[in-house]
């Protein structure tokens, strides 16, 4: 577990990060966080000969609020997220999600940026972005463009991001409703054997919106517009939630790995969306 | 001369026996100042790593390392043919089997030791172990140890079939031995017409010890002087010194092996692996030190594995539950070399424990030993050698006859543990227990958790699951084992011929303090502070004028090591004696400065006082004082002792657990709601550190009970490389344990201490696993394996049809 060689840069300006990306092209990457990139770089399976850290551009941190909508800079940690209580109560469902996510340790390194341009399947964040519809502002050498997070993961490690873009920002409005990130896992540290984002809200008893997506259980994240669709219109009852369920097992694509066969993961993402469902109802 | 404090004081100023002192090693740790063999660092020192199969069994065809050897900074790439012409490219294992150093001509596991890289530096090492071209030739991999027996793939082309093993003769190319205890005939007599017969398969998984710190080394040899220096994760020093000596040939007093801090080792630091060696030679050629330090990856895959014992039991038993006999074979999947760490006559370890707490008339145990393409082990993870095993083996046993007499556990471990008035106990495979009181602690511990009430609880959560107002069931884990520790008896256990004694040598400085020194070595059972206290109470000087130390072989006496739980049943047994031999001189010291007879004075936790007067007396550290001033007619100077310590038998220490557990049956997901452990490990020494030993034994029983494996896929690939696929319980999956204790001396123990440090791992296991299979047993479970991780739970309940 030891990287092989790699130049180390520092910009202080998005300008310079752009112009070494343009001049090393694939051989370089950024580095936020590092805590899923090191990992890789360590195991070999990342080979980076040129690596930018992004940790002295100020302006890619912060958590914004006003009227527009929210924005977090990319370079926003895990623990920064857990601790603003302006954004837990503008859109409390990212703190749930956030205090799921790996360890302290971790989280006061990982940064919101690295978790949703990763493109690993187990991250929890890009779920947790397109259930809330979230827009990913990626600048690169011929200026900035959004890419919606529903838009963004191809599949695992590929997303539409090109190797001379940064993520600089996310950018969503603030959610409404009732919320709840639901997540199995075997232990802290570990990625979901199944979770679940949900955001609903609720008009005269019934469901007016509903948004949800699934986390692990395929090689991108799924956001499943026909497990919304059933249960908007209901009274989330048992049987709109058993449809929702149906529909959810319909779009996701589980593997069979160390947490389990295809059968259980199944059961558990019904499981977990179900509790899911429940809870964010309960809050609507 | 006047006393001003009361003897009350006195007795607490020495934190000796029995109170609890705070760990002196602490400090150190605490505030990053241990000193790890990672933290070696010699001037000119360069770096090793390894060239690993990718296969898990492969020709080798050839390896060209050219191209490494081109890298600058890289010194040496050493193979087998480089190793050969020392006769260093096999070596000898524990188990009287041998082991390759480095792969000659072809792999057996994933993960083996192809060749050495040494480099100035860890990062050029790593890239040249990519430039090292190897050609294999793929060959058919054999993964499961019963097709294995039945298989024309050969594993070891390097032995002869006709020529016994080290335990006998073979009966397959990969079969190792067959080892038999007991009376077969008679058990299958008993068994064939019993009023109740109980039978179980179970598979207690292939695990690792996986402690914090990995293993390493650093070699230095000194050419100009003729002496090497190895630094290493030893936890039995000694025995590497010697080994070291006969496999290089250096004489063994111009070697010097030094274990500074271990970061734990629970088994994984008591075998020699292939790196040690490596970094000796790599020294040689090079004339530089070199330090080799094993990723966790390598860990993991490579070094030491634990368990991987395929079970069939027999139980059989009268109506009313009392047991007759039990039959126990085992299919011992040994992977590709046999190096077990158990005394040389125990290739199955102590699995003859396996008759339990229980008085069982007759039994009857075989182990088959095989080869399959893992990596080599077969080590006591934080148990004595294989009692683990046997403990879950017989705890499954009792709850599965518990089923078949449709009886409650709990009761029928009462009605067939051993009395107390039949110790020392023969058990019917081999061994003497010395000294046990079962039902007092079982009453204890089913009192504590209200045992009646739980069960009651029980039953009503299964009508509320059963009307669906619950998707939570509920478990009751029972276990009630006995440990074998403290090996042992040199008639019956050595390691390569070394007799399994312990050592201690103490000297007592002109003012008063002392430092002692042991052939056993700490890996975070707390040495420093236990020990001391032992001393300070039979030497009547303060604990904390006690330094102790070990892991020098250069300083410290020849002894075993640290493992199965013996340090203090044998090295704490010498230090209790050495301690004595000082005072019987310091008696003779006192009564010839008080001038009265030797037998006048007596013995007063701190001093000898003349018989009578107690205001007449001299404390040890007068005493320690006069040993070097003053000449004494008829006796040397100074004041020193050495013992080195063959116990009687081994002891026997015992416990009663109980889990509750609640699963989620949509999940599969385990909730411990209570853990009571209790543990008698006889006489106790410090019961802040009996705590912290229980705690971190039960934590690991945890582990093993409700995840951690290491598994492989058909092609012998490891499935579970790294620590976010094994488990290794953090505080969040621990919950709060309950401890408490009953004290049955050992007879035969200087101080009646058994051991502790391992216990709760042998008896946590079983209980943890027992709560899992009692939560199913209303929908009729009988036994399913282990690890019990989310989806296997849930498999359970999914085939018990529990999600219809
Ligand atoms: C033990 C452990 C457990 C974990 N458990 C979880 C978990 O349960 N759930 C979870 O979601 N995550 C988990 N993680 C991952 C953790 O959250 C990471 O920190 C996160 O995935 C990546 O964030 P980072 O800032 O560390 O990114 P880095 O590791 O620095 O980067 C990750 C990747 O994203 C790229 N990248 C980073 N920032 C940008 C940017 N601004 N623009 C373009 N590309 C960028 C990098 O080039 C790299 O390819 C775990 C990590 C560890 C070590």
């Amino acid at each position: 577990m030891i990287p092989a060689a790699f130049e180390y840069y520092r910009p202080a300006s998005m300008e310079g990060v752009i112009a070494l990306l343009e001049e090393h092209g694939d051989e370089a990457r950024v580095i936020a966080g590092g805590h899923s990139l090191i990992p890789m770089m360590k195991l070999r399976m990342a080979e980076v000969a040129h690596l930018i850290d992004l940790q002295d551009i100020a302006s890619l941190s912060g958590i914004t609020i006003d009227s527009d909508g929210i924005r977090l800079g990319a370079m926003t940690t895990q623990h920064d997220i857990i601790g603003s209580a302006a954004l837990t109560a503008a859109a409390p469902i990212i703190k749930e999600a956030a205090l799921q996510i790996a360890d302290p340790q971790v989280r006061y390194m990982g940064t919101v940026g690295g978790n949703v341009a990763n493109g690993d399947p187990g991250n929890d964040m890009p779920g947790l972005m397109q259930c809330l519809d979230a827009q990913f502002h990626l600048l690169g050498p011929d200026g900035e463009r959004v890419v919606a997070a529903r838009d963004f993961y191809e599949a695992a490690y590929m997303t539409d991001r090109e190797d001379e873009e940064v993520l600089v920002e996310i950018t969503f409005a603030a959610p409404t409703g009732g919320y709840a990130y639901e997540k199995q896992k075997r232990k802290i540290g570990d990625y979901a054997t199944a979770a679940a984002a949900v955001q609903m809200s609720k008009v005269d008893g019934k469901v007016a919106t509903a948004s949800i997506a699934m986390t692990n259980l395929s090689d991108t994240p799924i956001w499943s517009e026909e497990t919304a669709e059933a249960l908007i219109g209901t009274t989330c009852d048992d049987a709109a939630i058993k449809s929702a369920i149906a529909a959810m097992l319909g779009d996701i694509d589980p593997t069979e790995d160390n947490r389990g066969p295809i059968a259980f993961k199944c059961h558990a993402a019904g499981i977990v969306l179900g509790r899911a469902i429940k809870r964010a109802w309960s809050r609507a | 001369m006047k006393d001003e404090i009361t003897r009350e004081d006195r007795v607490a100023n020495l934190k000796g026996m029995g109170c609890s002192r705070k760990r002196v090693e602490d400090a150190r740790f605490t505030q990053g100042q241990g000193n790890y063999v990672d933290d070696v660092k010699l001037p000119g020192m360069l770096h090793a790593d390894f060239v690993r199969s990718p296969y898990a069994h492969a020709r080798i065809k050839s390896i060209n390392i050219d191209a490494a050897m081109a890298l600058p900074g890289v010194k040496a790439v050493l193979t087998a043919q480089d190793l050969e012409p020392l006769g260093l490219h096999w070596m000898p294992t524990l188990a009287g089997d041998k082991q390759m150093v480095l792969a000659d001509g072809k792999v057996l596991f994933q993960g083996q030791e192809v060749a050495f890289v040494v480099a100035a530096d860890r990062y050029i090492a790593a890239d040249a172990v990519e430039l090292v071209e190897v050609e294999y030739e793929e060959l058919e991999v054999v993964v499961d140890p019963f097709k294995a027996l039945e298989s024309d793939v050969v594993l070891r082309e390097d032995l002869d079939l006709s020529v016994p093993g080290a335990h006998g003769p073979r009966k397959h190319a990969n079969h190792i031995f067959t080892w038999e205890m007991g009376d077969q005939e008679a058990t299958e007599q008993v068994l064939d017409s019993a009023e109740v017969v109980a039978t179980e398969e179970m598979y207690y998984h292939r695990t690792h010890p996986c402690p914090l710190e990995t293993c390493g080394s650093v070699a230095s040899m000194d050419k100009v002087n003729g002496k090497l220096t190895l630094w290493g994760t030893f936890q039995a020093p000694h025995v590497v010194r010697t080994v070291a000596s006969l496999l290089s040939g250096i004489e063994e007093h111009n070697i010097r092996v030094i274990a500074p801090d271990i970061g734990g080792g629970f088994g994984n630091k008591v075998g020699v692996y292939p790196g040690y060696i490596c970094s000796i030679v790599a020294s040689i050629v090079t004339g530089a030190p070199v330090k080799w330090i094993e990723d966790r990856m390598e860990n993991l895959m490579s070094t030491a594995f634990a368990r991987d014992y395929w079970m069939k039991g027999k139980i059989s038993a009268t109506k009313e539950g009392k047991i007759t006999g039990l039959h126990c074979h085992v299919t011992a999947d040994h992977g590709a070399f046999d190096a077990c760490a158990d005394p040389s006559k125990f290739p199955a370890g102590f699995m003859n424990i396996c008759t339990g707490s229980y008085d069982i008339p007759v039994a009857y145990l075989g182990v088959d030993g095989v080869y399959t393409n893992k990596a080599p082990g077969g080590v006591s993870y934080r148990c004595s050698f294989r009692v683990t095993e046997a403990v879950y083996f017989i705890e499954r046993m009792i709850e599965v006859l518990a089923i078949e007499l449709d009886m409650d556990p709990a009761e029928l471990r009462s009605i067939n543990f051993i009395k107390k008035e039949q110790f020392p106990y023969q058990a019917p495979l081999g061994w003497e227990y010395d000294s046990g009181d079962y039902q007092p602690a079982w009453d204890k511990a089913l009192k504590a958790v209200d045992y009646k009430g739980l069960r009651a609880e029980q039953a009503e959560r299964v009508e509320a699951f059963k009307r669906g107002e619950t998707r939570k069931i509920m478990g009751i884990g029972l276990s009630f084992f006995t440990e074998i520790v403290g090996a042992g008896p040199v008639k019956n256990c050595d390691i390569l011929g070394m007799g399994m004694f312990d050592s201690c040598e103490i000297r007592i400085h002109p003012t008063g303090s002392a430092v002692a020194r042991l052939g056993t070595i700490s890996q975070g059972q707390g040495h420093a502070t236990t020990f001391a206290q032992i001393l300070a109470t039979e030497i009547g000087l303060s604990a904390d004028s006690i330094t102790i130390e070990e892991g020098d072989t250069d300083t410290a006496p020849y002894g075993l090591g640290t493992y199965g739980s013996r340090s203090t049943p044998v090295a704490g047994a010498a230090t209790a004696m050495a301690g004595r031999k000082i005072r019987a001189k310091a008696q003779m010291i006192a009564a010839y400065l008080l001038e009265v007879h030797d037998d006048d004075v007596e013995f007063d936790v701190d001093r000898f006082v003349v018989k009578g007067a107690p205001e007449r007396f001299k404390t040890m550290k007068d005493i320690a004082y006069a040993a070097y001033n003053q000449a004494i007619p008829g006796l040397e100077p100074g004041l020193e002792a050495v013992s080195y310590y063959d116990p009687p038998n081994m002891t026997y220490p015992f416990g009663a657990y109980v889990c509750v557990m609640d699963i989620d049956v949509d999940t599969g997901v385990p909730e411990i709601r209570r853990f009571y452990a209790l543990d008698d490990c006889g006489t106790r020494i410090n019961p802040m550190v009996i705590e912290g030993q229980v705690h971190g034994g039960l934590t690991e029983a945890l582990a093993v009970a409700l995840g951690q494996e290491i598994a492989y896929d058909d092609l012998g690939n490891v499935k579970t490389g790294t620590l976010m696929d094994f488990f290794l319980p953090t505080a969040w999956e621990v919950p709060n344990y309950e401890t408490d204790y009953t004290v049955t001396p050992s007879p035969h123990h200087p101080i009646g201490a058994k051991g502790v440090g391992e216990s709760p791992h042998v008896g946590g296991v079983p209980c943890f696993s027992n709560a899992v299979q009692d939560a199913f047993r209303p929908f009729g479970n009988r036994h399913t394996n282990m690890p019990h991780d989310h989806w296997r739970i849930w498999q359970t309940a999914n085939d018990l049809g529990l999600h219809d």
